[in-house]
């Protein structure tokens, strides 16, 4: 295990963290969800945020996902300051550049598996005639052809995580975030869908991974662990995958 | 994201839970039903009237002994009494002015018919040939009254129907003597069965020759003149001319009322047409609960949907968008209901005409377009507080929700 600190370039960072700060209200008592974050992000790295519950480590996903803002700090994508970005310019954002997946799928369960990842497209506003080439292109590329037409309940838990994966690439997102992907899975579904993300991962899809799970963090090239909202450790693993 | 885009999203949101959009869309068809079907029933009842008034003959001026202080028609003027008589003389002065057909007198009293051994109450009409003519009835038996001058009329009397069968029974009645208050007089024919005009039915009139009633009545007072005009257009011309040819007559005072047929068709179309509405408005409150329900439905939908918007969000929807989607979705459910509610609605004033045939309940086309455009306002309106809930959702905490 090297202890090299992957912080050496900021300028072309994909992610640059500087200083976030963030502080809930539960009650009348503060929770510091993040204290002074400082994070690089280089475009195609592999990455496994691990820690206790608590820790921030879903704070510091949705930070990165845009759903959050941080009180303090900057946070540069792809050298664009996105903090001081309206509402509706950081769901574009969002939109163009970051793909979510999440633990329970959150697959709308009256529509189809097409349907369903058809909902990006359907979104940014794209045209009838170029939401279904792109989407019949995905339903093959993940396995999904004969399934396209049942609904998230027809479906198996590999075969709905895949549908959300498929959802959160459609629009070629620069960075994917994956909010425990393999908990709702069991052990043989989970593989599966690990080796999707690190496929894509290898296509140049800069993968972020949230997880408690030691043996799926431990397959990241890049393992950030968290405690009481601070980075405790930031390490790059030569074993990792790629 | 593209409109056509969002109203499939909704209607398939709407559809997802057919219960509730059901429930609801029956909600809000019962409100714009009651608008379109009780306003049929309102609107109805005005034509029902009008053409109860236009049976009595359509040229028609009315004379009415005394004068109201108001200029125009006044309900009251029906039942008011007489400051000044109006003679059969007076009407028979009115044949003479320019654009006058006919002239009929009416005298009206409750009187007491008596013929082979048989006794009832009826009410007397004394007038002349032209009332017939002038009140558009249709004989059942025999002839009306014969012509004859003014004031002088023979023995005669036509009787209704129903008066005719309660004394007569099938028997022919051309012929018989009959006793009408302390007049003998011979039956010469019988009025065809429903007439009927005023609000009231010929079935049970005994027409007389006037001279005769006001003779059994010992007055010459006459109750109306009738006068038709040549024509429609001739109509206010005559008016005016039978209201100056009476005031000279009566010492140059104008102690009389005259109408046309038309402005007591106008009165009382005002009135039922103000019923109407009062109605119209009594069922728009359904509406307004319809939309009340409306905004409900689509707070559980917003609840229920928690973690959809969230994920939406997540997936690069603007507050605008998810605002849209769900007020796209409570438009699309008025609609829906709206447009059931006006076909219930048709089809309920459908079956009422079924069963009442006299009856003209067809729903007026502005109480439709009131209904419908009700209902989807207070569907507007209703659906923004969900909307604007929807849209202002925290996506973190929308999407850690089951």
């Amino acid at each position: 295990m090297a202890d090299a600190s992957p912080q050496e370039q900021p300028e072309s960072s994909l992610i640059s963290l500087q200083g976030i700060e963030r502080t809930f209200l539960l009650g009348d008592s503060k929770v510091h969800a993040l204290r002074n974050v400082n994070l690089q992000i280089q475009p195609g790295e592999y990455i496994a945020v691990m820690g206790p519950s608590g820790s921030g480590k879903s704070t510091l996903l949705n930070m990165i996902g845009l759903l959050d803002r941080p009180d303090d700090g900057t946070y540069l994508l792809e050298n664009r300051d996105v903090t001081t970005l309206n509402p509706d310019e950081l769901a574009k954002v969002r939109s163009e550049r970051i793909g979510f997946i999440f633990q329970s799928f959150h697959l709308v369960p009256r529509l189809t598996a097409a349907a369903n990842i058809e909902l990006p497209l359907v979104l940014s506003g794209m045209s009838a005639g170029e939401r279904s080439k792109r989407v019949a292109q995905a339903l093959k590329e993940y396995g999904l052809d004969d399934r396209a037409h049942h609904r998230p309940n027809e479906l198996s838990g590999g075969q709905r995580q895949r549908v959300a994966i498929a959802r959160a690439t459609i629009l070629r997102p620069a960075v994917l975030l994956a909010d425990e992907p393999t908990g709702n899975l069991d052990k043989a579904t989970g593989e599966e869908v690990v080796r999707l993300l690190e496929a894509l991962n290898a296509q140049g899809m800069t993968l972020i991974v949230v997880t408690h799970d030691q043996a799926l963090g431990a397959r990241a090239r890049r393992q950030i662990r968290m405690e009481d909202g601070s980075v405790v450790s930031d390490i790059l693993n030569q074993q990792g995958h790629a | 994201m593209r409109i056509l885009d969002t109203f499939r999203y909704s209607a398939q949101a709407a559809t997802g839970t057919p219960l509730r959009t059901g429930l609801l869309m029956l909600a809000m068809s019962i409100g714009v039903a009651a608008v379109v079907m009780l306003t049929a029933l309102g609107d109805g009842a005005r034509r029902y009237v009008v053409n109860e008034f236009s049976a009595i003959g359509s040229n028609l001026v009315i004379v009415l002994p005394g004068r109201s202080d108001t200029r125009g028609f006044n309900p009251a003027n029906i039942i008011t009494s007489t400051p000044r008589d109006l003679t059969v003389n007076d009407a028979s002065s009115l044949l003479r002015l320019p654009g006058v057909m006919r002239v009929a007198p009416i005298t009206v009293a409750t009187t007491e018919i008596n013929a082979s051994g048989k006794l009832r109450e009826a009410m007397m009409v004394g007038t002349n040939a032209d009332f017939i003519h002038v009140r558009q009835l249709k004989m059942g038996l025999g002839r009306f009254l014969g012509k004859s001058a003014m004031g002088h009329g023979a023995a005669e009397v036509v009787l209704g129907n129903k008066i005719r069968q309660d004394i007569f029974g099938n028997e022919s009645p051309l012929g018989k003597m009959v006793r009408v208050g302390d007049r003998r007089l011979r039956v010469v024919g019988v009025l065809a069965e429903g007439g009927h005009g005023m609000g009231m039915s010929t079935d049970e009139l005994v027409i007389v020759p006037v001279s005769i009633a006001q003779a059994m009545l010992n007055s010459n007072t006459l109750f109306r003149i009738l006068v038709e005009a040549r024509s429609r257009d001739q109509l206010e011309e005559v008016k005016a001319r039978v209201l100056k040819m009476i005031t000279q007559r009566h010492e140059g005072e104008e102690d009389i009322t005259v109408i046309t047929q038309d402005a007591v068709l106008e009165t009382f179309d005002k009135i039922l047409g103000v019923l109407t509405m009062g109605v119209a408005g009594i069922a728009a409150i359904s509406l307004a609960v319809a939309g009340i329900l409306v905004m409900n439905v689509m707070l559980v939908s917003v609840t229920q949907r928690t973690a959809e918007i969230g994920l939406l969000k997540a997936l690069g929807a603007t507050s605008g968008a998810v605002r849209q989607l769900f007020m796209v979705e409570a438009i699309l459910l008025s609609l829906a209901g709206a447009l059931m509610g006006i076909a219930l609605g048709y089809l309920g004033a459908a079956m009422l005409r079924q069963f009442y045939p006299t009856f003209p309940a067809y729903p007026p086309m502005w109480a439709v377009l009131a209904g419908f455009g009700t209902a989807m306002v207070s569907g507007l309106i209703f659906g923004v507080m969900p909307a604007r809930r929807a849209a202002q959702m925290d996506p973190i905490q929308a999407l850690s929700k089951r």
